[in-house]
């Protein structure tokens, strides 16, 4: 296996994501789309509540969790068992491809993909309602990367134990589109019932939009500890689960 | 004497209660086509699987290349070439991309081009995986196992579910893998394939090796010779008698204006013509049957080999 067949594979796998119409749009274009949608309703005056900050001020930066959920629990989980399914992953065994090289290139494309689609949200969200940023374009990515590694993490572990496809399907929807509403992703965590806030701080996504919006506004590292700690103990247990479990046929 | 391709020495392999592979042995020489037939379920894609490293044998010695595939799948991966049954490629995968794809896997590669030129695929390089026909599937798949310019090639099932036209291409193509050099073992639940193609065949049923020779050989020891039959009217015993005399000929049996010649030699045609044409004997319907791969899988498991 050589870093030719690292960068050939990571290539390929980015161009079929692409190719695969549904999958482009949810990680694309779905996230700006919404963000005009509740920028018309709600516009990004200045509001008490956020601090100061509009509603789009911190709306973006929560909506890389709606990005990332979408890539690691729908994404990922169907797009893998959907390869395993067809035998895909069996013919790739059978080459000089190595697991660790495949796990690699998949992680890369899909974090390829999200960065696109973060992009995509960020440029639309200048451009529309002059978003403010206040903080680190590195911490940013920096954060983006990890929240992404851990939710394709737990997308690995649906993979792992999905007997198709389908079930695949089923299970990150049935997982994501709760926690994209419970978590303050979608409707800021502000705004949800004292109930629904005891509910979100138990649910991984929670972490994610609570790191970006700091890491947004330029919160110190230090005051998201237990966000960073809560998303690297998911990337830990997830990735040490579908080491264990997944399988390729 | 060169070390063989492939030493498989009592491979056993379960799964639950089933015995899939019952402690089967055998070896396959460099450059050798073997076969492997069998009825669905006698074991076949389970031994190319423990072959490739695919699956962990329960019991019993595997080499392949001198190597454990399990053990080092990484060095022997780099040296085979391999077409799984049912296992296909990303729907939106253009042929050209899988090539190149497949390409970068391996440390000494061929180039894709002549590969897809050889093997009639060189115009369909920006067609996806999902708008090939099922022959198209079939010699891209070849195309892939073939690109890594490997000592040794699998091909498990390759021709099921084509049609006779397409399965007879493929075979052509086959030929020329091998003509390259190249050790070749396929399975195949197909008995007339696996004559056409083999240097040695091995039946397996249930697990075991039921037998394992070249099909020449395989038919031969089943014994059951040539048979002529031929619609005649107005047999005497006195003809009878000179076929019976014909050198090779083991039994004559007459029925209802039919005559059935059994014999061991298969030069039996031209002096039964020779005596028929003696005695002035009008004759029709005149049809020779040699016994093929199909006849001893009958024999050897009192079963048909159908699909």
């Amino acid at each position: 296996m050589t870093i030719r067949g690292l960068s050939t594979f990571t290539w390929t796998q980015g161009k079929l994501y692409l190719r695969e119409p549904l999958a482009t749009f949810f990680t694309i274009f779905f996230a700006p789309l919404l963000l005009v949608l509740f920028g018309l309703m709600y516009g990004n005056e200045p509001n008490e509540m956020f601090g100061g900050l509009g509603s789009m001020d911190v709306t973006v930066p929560a909506y890389l969790g709606i990005i990332i959920v979408t890539v690691g629990l729908i994404g990922l989980p169907i797009q893998t068992s959907s390869n395993r399914e067809l035998g895909i992953l069996r013919r790739y065994r059978v080459t000089p491809l190595r697991p660790l090289t495949y796990i690699v290139a998949d992680v890369t494309s899909y974090w390829v993909m999200a960065l696109a689609g973060v992009v995509a949200l960020v440029v639309v969200g200048k451009l529309a309602y002059d978003v403010r940023f206040e903080g680190n374009i590195l911490s940013v990515l920096a954060g983006f990367t990890l929240s992404t590694l851990a939710f394709l993490a737990i997308g690995f572990v649906i993979a792992s134990f999905a007997p198709s496809a389908r079930v695949a399907q089923t299970v990150g929807m049935v997982v994501a589109y709760p926690m994209m509403f419970l978590s303050g992703a979608t409707i800021p965590y502000e705004l949800l019932p004292p109930t629904v806030q005891r509910i979100a701080d138990f649910l991984p996504l929670t972490y994610v939009v609570r790191l970006m919006r700091g890491l947004w506004v330029g919160e110190p590292w230090s005051d998201l500890w237990l966000e960073v700690a809560v998303l690297t103990g998911i990337l830990v247990v997830c990735g040490a689960i579908s080491a264990r479990f997944f399988r390729w046929q | 004497m060169t070390e063989p391709v492939i030493a498989v020495e009592a491979l056993e392999k379960s799964y639950g209660s089933v015995r899939a592979v019952d402690a089967i042995s055998f070896e396959v020489a460099a450059g050798e086509f073997f076969g492997v037939v069998g009825p669905n379920g006698a074991g076949k894609t389970t031994t190319i699987e423990c072959l490739e490293g695919l699956r962990a044998p329960d019991g019993g010695r595997v080499h392949v290349l001198g190597l454990d595939p399990r053990r080092d799948g990484d060095v022997l991966r780099q040296r085979i070439g391999a077409q799984l049954q049912e296992s296909a490629l990303p729907a939106r995968l253009r042929v050209g991309e899988a090539m190149r794809l497949f390409a970068s896997f391996y440390t000494r590669p061929l180039e894709p081009g002549a590969i897809l030129e050889g093997l009639g695929l060189a115009d369909r390089k920006n067609v996806a995986y999902a708008n090939l026909s099922g022959g198209q599937k079939q010699r891209l798949s070849i195309a892939l196992a073939l690109v890594g310019d490997p000592q040794l090639v699998f091909f498990d099932e390759l021709t099921s579910g084509l049609d006779p036209q397409a399965r007879h291409a493929t075979w052509d193509l086959v030929r020329d893998v091998r003509a390259k050099g190249k050790t070749v073992f396929l399975t195949t639940h197909y008995m007339e394939e696996a004559e056409q193609l083999c240097d040695r065949v091995m039946i397996i049923d249930a697990g075991r090796i039921v037998a394992l020779d070249t099909p020449a050989a395989l038919v031969r020891a089943l014994g059951a010779g040539q048979r002529i039959a031929f619609g005649a009217d107005g047999m005497a015993d006195d003809v009878i008698r000179a076929l019976r005399a014909i050198p090779g000929v083991e039994r004559v049996e007459l029925s209802a204006e039919r005559v059935v010649v059994y014999g061991q030699s298969d030069r039996l045609l031209a002096p039964i013509l020779e005596v028929l044409q003696g005695a002035h004997l009008s004759f029709h319907d005149l049809q020779t049957e040699q016994p093929n791969l199909e006849d001893v899988f009958l024999a050897l498991t009192g079963r048909e080999m159908r699909d």
